[in-house]
């Protein structure tokens, strides 16, 4: 069978519409309604998957393809859908990650036969996976706000699924309200462009930012005419709407709070979807309305991302390592990547104010390699992590261990997912943070003033991070996939089941992929960095046929991933003659650990999560403000203690000292609000008629 | 643009041969200055050599992670090495990756060093583990900070790129800005080795121990192979300090007589800073574990003046 890839991207929305509606209707028959709903998002995601690559590496698409998918009813309100090349690459992972996940719930959502409605997962998964993939495809503000919030909607409901909890409740309500805050700011942004460019066509704020550039390179000039003035400054406006309204999404620092908690409760495959795809639609509204809509960014835009994606790097990594909840670890490290894509973008932004297109495409080619980056091994991670809760139905960390052999499998992904995200090489984070890394040290160069500083301080930031994350992961993987198990539930841990596996092999396989072929990788984004920056970049970045990895220029340092893999397995040649050598009689013993001569360890004297992370909590006690409580019951000495109770805290600074008191002073003025709403009709009435004069009043 | 394959074997066997005297030196020369004996300057290739002979044990409680991390430890070592430049300023395996590359693989050790840590199930192995992964964290910044003020000035992250741009750029060697950037080099050196106040390598007092407790629980080939990768990596840092900031003697052709001198001044470079090491060892006290920060956050310090007395008062 032939189909264009643009009848194969309907299918795949087609399969979404279905999975979703089988799952509704066959919702009493929970195995039926598992099998249907999945399976087509599994087939809508794999037709999706083959449509984006098609396109994408067909690459020579300069004008973007506009399809109207329903009628238009109502003016304005256009339901047409762009495939230009940053729509298809986000469409890329959200296919990819849709894929890998659709497999891995058949299996998983199992674990809710008889406790929870099985079709209602299924019908908002696909629901969710439908409008995510509009969200990218949207070619209108008006659909793709109707698609934002559908997604949104979606992401709510799957969220408090396990509602019977509370802790999932109030994460539910949180998310619904900073995600509806988020979404205020990016429809006031469209108003404000919708102002200058008179439709809501996405064409037609491509042409307004050109007109923006124009106006930007003109401004100092003496006789700058002052609408042109006003112009700019409704840019910057629309400029912090934006940063604000996807920053929420995307969950940078301190927008993030709402993250940590939403995630974790969710269903675990929904939780990937949420860290891997969903918080990346945040990155997605950036890239197009910054490098594509607003035309030539001042200094100060950049700066101002690249500071906000430093703070959230170092801020998500450091507050992951308290946490011992492993899905909340995991979405903590969601805030960290957020912040390193983030200061790609930022760099980007301030080459391209600089006039270095150069190491602007390369900054942004960072970004969005490890926007996708991020995409598969943290929904590796949080699929690991889903089943190791579906084995043993606890997320934390101090109740688990010794997984590594009861579910051998699953432990090898998620050490697979680990050693990427901790960006080290040969895998794919290694690759994109070395990007992130040589556009900052040669954007040193791009400029004079004191602000060329933030590259190099960025970069032992990030260097920071880098280091944090490994730290953090040692404890993730070792605490709970090594050792001792800690409990009845993680000794009896069984491997997670086939589908389930073969969900995760497909993240690991795209992850070994982009981590030892970026260049074959970097050709897919050419299309990309064309229409953004108006540069290609793949060819300069390959040496040696696609074997090397080069920074913009190649004496500015090249990596070769592939070759570092191929050697290092050579290089085992060495131990094995050794042993040939030498080693050949020995014998393998079995014994127990190193005791200090008691009767035997047991999983009480183990190292544990918190304990682990204690060094680090008392380093940077100052943010954390460690708290902790001992009560010690004993008989004749206090060395002797027969009871103990341990409490320890860390205090979320965002939270206590931001959002609470935000929340307080909220409360205090609704409650000062209700004065007005009296219940009486008479005075409602006079309130309509006063706003009736104040707007004629304000019309003239 | 193929990879050098003999440069990449002779430096192997370099890097094999030469690691294990350096930390039989810096032992030795401990040892004189503390006015004892000492164990003999090649008794690491005897200690190698009869850990490969002995049988192994290993704890119950040890996955495949546990003997996974050895080979890890080693090979990246090694690899890490074949990205430095020696006795010679163009590494072989300079194309395949720089420094970032040399960081990242170290990191990628030290990665499974502390699973091999934890493995075990012994509280000792966790301590050590989370200590090793704290200190390398907050050694990163200033290492990597220091070695990027060299890389903006080369223009590139490649260290055969950095050394010949040092080499180029004369006898300004006492150039403050550089001084500063070394010392910051230095003091994450003893930090990344495991070195006197901030590890005792010679220590086996269960609650000071380090990078010897996440050992603890190793023996025979698995122990050698740890063994040997520390020495390497310790050499391999020790090149990058000396070969950034004293680029004198590489060698430039391949005659015979050149390399030999080069090797040989190499080799004498290397000396110099072991005993350097060993006497910051013997004078220092080690110091306790929450005030390592402070020492490591003074090397991040230096880093940044050296960033900014290179860039700004120029």
């Amino acid at each position: 069978m032939d189909l264009s890839p643009i009848a194969l991207l309907t299918l795949a929305l087609l399969g979404y519409v279905i999975g979703s509606l089988a799952g509704l209707v066959l919702c009493r028959w929970e195995r039926l309604a598992n099998f249907l709903s999945f399976g087509c998002a599994t087939l809508g995601a794999g037709c999706g998957l083959v449509a984006c690559v098609e396109l994408l590496a067909a690459g020579g698409t300069t004008a973007p393809i506009q399809l109207q998918l329903l009628p238009t009813l109502v003016p304005y309100v256009q339901f047409t859908v762009r495939l230009d090349s940053l729509s298809l690459f986000f469409g890329l992972i959200v296919s990819l990650l849709g894929l890998a996940l659709s497999l891995y719930s058949l299996g998983y959502a199992r674990g809710f036969y008889g406790r929870k409605n099985v079709g209602v997962l299924g019908a908002f998964f696909n629901l969710m996976l439908l409008a995510t993939s509009l969200v990218f495809l949207s070619d209108n503000a008006f659909f793709f706000l109707i698609a934002w919030e559908i997604m949104a909607l979606s992401a709510y409901c799957l969220v408090s699924f396990e509602h019977e909890k509370p802790e999932t409740r109030n994460a539910g309500v949180f998310y619904f309200v900073m995600s509806h805050i988020g979404t205020g700011c990016i429809m006031l942004g469209f108003l404000l462009l919708f102002k200058d460019s008179g439709g809501y066509g996405f064409d037609g704020f491509h042409a307004l930012g050109e007109k923006f550039s124009a106006a930007f390179h003109d401004r100092n000039n003496p006789d700058f005419p002052v609408a042109l003035h006003q112009l700019l400054l409704r840019r910057d406006a629309a400029f912090l709407l934006f940063l604000i309204g996807f920053g929420v999404k995307a969950g940078i620092v301190p927008l993030h709070t709402w993250l940590p908690q939403a995630h974790p409760v969710a269903p675990s495959n929904v939780s990937a979807f949420m860290s891997g795809v969903l918080i990346k639609t945040g990155i997605y509204g950036m890239t197009r309305v910054f490098f594509d809509f607003l035309g030539t960014p001042p200094m100060w835009w950049g700066v101002t991302v690249l500071a906000i994606g430093t703070v959230s790097a170092v801020l998500g990594v450091l507050y992951a390592l308290m946490q011992h909840d492993l899905k909340r670890l995991l979405a903590y490290h969601s805030i960290e990547n957020i912040g390193i894509i983030l200061m790609g973008f930022g760099a980007s932004l301030m080459f391209l104010d600089t006039g270095h297109p150069l190491l602007a495409t390369l900054a942004l080619i960072a970004g969005l390699y490890h926007t996708i980056n991020h995409a598969l091994f943290k929904g590796l991670l949080f699929l690991g992590a889903g089943a190791v809760l579906h084995a043993t139905h606890t997320r934390d960390m101090e109740h688990l261990g010794g997984l590594a052999k009861r579910m051998p499998q699953t432990a090898f992904f998620f050490l697979i997912g680990a050693v990427a995200i901790s960006a080290l090489p040969p895998l794919n984070g290694f690759v994109s943070e070395w990007l992130t890394y040589q556009s900052l040290l040669q954007g040193f160069g791009t400029t004079e003033s004191l602000l060329r500083l933030m590259f190099p301080i960025g970069g032992a930031l990030l260097a920071l991070t880098g280091a944090l994350a490994a730290a953090c992961f040692v404890k993730a993987f070792g605490i709970t996939f090594l050792a001792q198990p800690r409990s009845e539930a993680a000794a009896k841990a069984h491997e997670a089941s086939f589908t389930m596996l073969l969900g995760q092999a497909v993240l690991v396989a795209a992850c070994v992929f982009l981590g030892l072929f970026p260049t074959v990788f970097l050709k897919i984004l050419d299309p990309l960095t064309q229409q953004l920056t108006g540069l290609q970049l793949s060819q300069q970045l390959t040496l040696a046929n696609g074997l090397v990895l080069a920074g913009a220029n190649p004496a500015g340092g090249t990596v070769s991933t592939l070759g570092i893999a191929l050697l290092g397995i050579a290089l085992l040649a060495l131990p094995f003659a050794l042993w040939l050598a030498l080693g050949r009689r020995t014998k393998t013993h079995i014994g127990p650990t190193w005791d200090c001569g008691l009767k035997g360890l047991t999983p009480r004297m183990e190292y544990t999560a918190t304990g682990f992370s204690k060094p680090i909590r008392m380093i940077f006690k100052a943010l954390f403000r460690p708290r902790r409580e001992v009560q010690r019951e004993y008989d004749f000495s206090p060395y002797f203690a027969t009871n103990i109770r341990f409490e320890a805290h860390v205090e979320e600074v965002f939270e206590t000292k931001i959002y609470r008191p935000l929340n307080r002073w909220v409360l205090w003025l609704s409650r000062r609000m209700r004065a007005l709403q009296a219940g009486s009709i008479q005075a409602y009435l006079i309130y309509i008629f006063i706003t009736l004069l104040l707007l004629l009043l304000f019309a003239l | 643009m193929n990879p050098d394959l003999t440069g990449i074997a002779l430096q192997t066997v370099l890097l094999l041969l030469l690691a294990p005297l350096i930390t039989g030196c810096i032992r030795n020369w401990k040892s004189r200055l503390q006015n004892r004996r000492g164990p003999r300057l090649w008794q690491p290739y005897f200690d190698l050599v009869k850990f490969l002979r002995k049988d192994m044990v290993i704890s119950e409680h040890a996955s495949w992670v546990f003997a996974a991390a050895p080979y890890v430890v080693f090979i990246t070592a090694l690899l890490a090495g074949l990205m430095v430049p020696l006795a010679s300023a163009q590494a072989p395996l300079s194309l395949f990756g720089g420094v970032l590359a040399i960081v990242g693989l170290l990191a990628l050790g030290r990665f499974f060093m502390a699973l091999g840590g934890l493995d075990p199930a012994s509280a000792f192995g966790g301590m050590g583990s989370s200590r090793e992964m704290t200190i390398a964290a907050i050694a990163e910044p200033a290492l990597m900070l220091a070695v990027f003020t060299v890389a903006i000035t080369a223009g590139s992250t490649d260290l055969s790129h950095i050394v010949s741009s040092a080499q180029q750029s004369g006898w300004d060697l006492l150039n403050p800005a550089r001084l500063m950037a070394f010392a910051a080099l230095f003091i994450v050196l003893l930090a990344e080795t495991g070195r006197v106040p901030i590890d005792n390598p010679a220590t086996h007092l269960e609650l000071t121990m380090i990078h010897e407790a996440m050992l603890l629980e190793y023996s025979g080939r698995y122990l050698a192979l740890m063994e040997w990768g520390a020495s390497i990596k310790q050499l391999v840092l020790m090149a990058i300090l000396v070969n950034i900031f004293l680029p004198i003697g590489l060698i430039a052709d391949h005659s015979v007589a050149m390399i030999g001198l080069g090797l040989v001044v190499f080799v004498i470079k290397i000396l110099v800073l072991s005993a350097a090491v060993a006497l910051v060892e013997t004078v220092n006290a080690k110091l306790r574990l929450f005030r390592v920060p402070d020492l490591l956050s003074a090397a991040f310090v230096l880093a940044t003046m050296a960033l900014l007395s290179t860039f700004l008062f120029h």
